[in-house]
């Protein structure tokens, strides 16, 4: 038995892409395929490190396309199996994250945003929020976890694990640069002494016994003959994706009972808006906070019961309104006007919150 | 009384009669595929991946356990699995469209690793899913959908020469041959090689198997003979390329 990466619970103060190769080792994840781009490197600078005293793997692949399939290949071996990418590369990384949308294989990538389109920066932003919920020719039938803050990478890192292999859809962590490379305190953890349980992968090929004698073979397809056969397919995962939507849709709600604005943001412009939203109750104004952490599925309920209380919704995000798409259909049917707040590719502090609600 | 054929024990029975064109050499290639699995008694350990392109109708052809990928990316899936299970036996099933142009980078690449997989390559000349378009592999003059007055070589180049391409790559223990449906049983040897060398570790494995597609080459039987066995083996030579070095007896 491999020595675990974490016993008890340990204060660090660490970027956040090491704090994401910590997490893949707390959620016992047994191999990365990976690709280098900035600014997700030093999740695998740190994961080559530390992999192999663990008893963990990693493979260096040719390009995002190849680290997307082996990633693939991975899960489909029975492994908890993940990469991590970013821009450009998230691009690339779409195709097999299709494939496993079809093969129900669930895997997980992190993503730290860059700037967009194109090469864009290697530094930050929010502009691929419709890329990671909706990538693919396909209905987006995965699930998006963005978060907010080093304690979260790790969190929601292992727990993408858990639920992609719960519910068999591949699963995302959607960071940033900002994320990425900023140092913040956290806590570190092992989270089966936390009682969070941890996915149990199970082999999708290459079981044991002789095929066709001892055992059904398996075969497994995304290719279909006929537009029935494809249609009843896709509806039965469906079915299964709003059944599970209850069960792992999150968002973080605050002062929206008396609200008149309420301010909406995600992933580490939620962190101002949080901040905005202080000051301007101090100030006495009526503000509130919604922020979806699930982006796929989309926290629509909670904040089709926030909106019709407030006279004004604010959305805020580093992108020209891929999040505001969103929160446009979540709110379909309700009159309560949005205004947008949109810096594509930029940072968005408090200061300019408070500022851009109060005049 | 109804004659049974005789097929290789790891084929699925209940699939049979496969879902190839009349004609086509794939079934041959399978023929010879399944027959080393057999030979080796390795059914309980294959995995097998096949591309988009008529080798995705191989999905459900043997009783081993199979995935059917995207074109040209069944590569790195093996690759991913191989890795995550060293102790499974990954084959890699492609034509010359997913192996030599869209998967190029895939192949390369795991040849250069000496990925400890084995690719199987079908080499009929062009597309044969998508309509009988140029290919990686179509011959100079050869006239294809996408090449009507004929492959000008000039504007498109010379035909991919893979299994040289991957000799030149991979590192001592690799294993590449060039085979043909034209002799079954010397492609079933080399595929039996191909998979052995995958058993004893020693390094990447590759085979092209030349084929016949009278569905797009618009042949009948003899022709379509004649264009394997004559057109197409005096670009692309039949034997093995690289051969694993023997150890000192």
């Amino acid at each position: 038995m491999v020595e675990k990466a974490i016993t008890g619970e340990k204060r660090a103060f660490m970027t956040g892409n090491e704090a994401v190769a910590w997490a893949a080792l707390a959620a016992e994840a047994e191999i990365m395929y990976g690709y280098p781009i900035t600014p997700q490197n030093e999740i695998m600078h740190y994961w080559t490190r530390l992999a192999p005293k663990y008893g963990r793997k990693f493979l260096q692949t040719e390009d995002e396309i190849s680290a997307g399939f082996t990633t693939c290949g991975g899960v489909l071996a029975g492994k908890r199996a993940f990469t991590a990418t970013a821009g450009p590369g998230n691009i690339l990384m779409q195709e097999a994250m299709s494939m496993a949308e079809m093969l129900r294989i669930p895997t997980v990538v992190v993503v730290q945003q860059r700037g967009g389109p194109s090469t864009a920066t290697v530094i930050y932003s929010q502009q691929e929020t419709t890329l990671t919920c909706f990538g693919g020719n396909g209905e987006g039938l995965r699930i998006v976890y963005s978060t907010s803050s080093h304690q979260e990478l790790f969190d929601y890192t292992i727990k993408a694990f858990q639920i992609a292999w719960k519910y068999r859809f591949p699963t995302f962590v959607l960071g940033d640069g900002y994320q990425a490379k900023m140092r913040e305190s956290l806590y570190l953890y092992n989270p089966e002494e936390k009682g969070i349980p941890l996915a149990e992968p199970y082999p999708f090929l290459g079981q044991e016994g002789r095929p066709g004698v001892e055992r059904e073979p398996s075969h497994l397809r995304n290719t279909y003959n006929t537009e029935e056969e494809l249609y009843q397919i896709i509806s039965r995962y469906v079915e299964d994706y709003e059944r599970m939507t209850p069960e792992v849709v999150e968002y973080q709600a605050s002062d929206f009972e008396d609200a008149e604005i309420v301010l909406i943001a995600h992933g580490i412009v939620s962190r101002a808006a949080r901040a905005a939203v202080k000051a301007l109750r101090s100030e006495g104004l009526k503000v509130g906070y919604f922020r979806p952490i699930t982006l796929r599925p989309f926290p629509v309920g909670k904040l089709r019961e926030i909106a019709p209380k407030a006279k004004k919704l604010v959305v805020a995000e580093s992108a020209q309104g891929q999040l505001f798409k969103l929160v446009q259909e979540a709110l379909y049917g309700e009159t309560v006007p949005l205004e947008p707040y949109f810096k594509p590719g930029l940072g968005i502090t408090s200061e300019e919150l408070v500022e851009f609600i109060m005049f | 009384m109804a004659i049974v054929p005789n097929m290789p024990r790891s084929w699925r029975v209940e699939t049979k009669p496969h879902k190839f064109c009349p004609g086509c050499g794939h079934g041959l290639v399978l023929k010879a595929l399944g027959e080393a699995i057999d030979e080796l008694d390795i059914q309980d350990r294959v995995v097998f991946g096949c591309d988009i392109g008529c080798s995705l109708l191989a999905w459900d052809f043997f009783n081993v356990d199979i995935v059917q990928t995207h074109h040209g990316r069944t590569t790195p899936v093996m690759t991913g699995i191989k890795r995550a299970r060293p102790d499974r036996i990954c084959i890699a099933y492609m034509g010359d469209g997913g192996g030599y142009a869209i998967g190029s980078q895939h192949l390369v690449n795991a040849a250069t690793r000496n990925e400890k997989i084995t690719a199987i390559l079908v080499n009929n000349c062009n597309y044969g899913m998508t309509g009988g378009q140029m290919a990686p592999t179509t011959l100079p003059e050869m006239k294809t959908e996408t090449t009507p007055y004929g492959r000008d070589v000039e504007e498109t180049g010379y035909p991919t020469q893979g299994p040289e391409m991957v000799a030149a790559i991979a590192r001592e223990g690799a294993y590449t041959a060039r085979g043909t449906v034209a002799n079954v049983r010397q492609l079933k040897n080399y595929l039996k090689k191909a998979l052995q060398n995958q058993l004893e570790e020693k390094g990447f494995s590759f085979v092209e198997a030349l084929s016949g597609c009278p569905t797009n080459w618009s042949t009948n039987a003899k022709a379509t003979w004649a264009f394997l066995e004559e057109n197409m083996t005096k670009y692309f030579k039949v034997g093995e390329v690289k051969v694993p070095v023997k150890e000192e007896e």
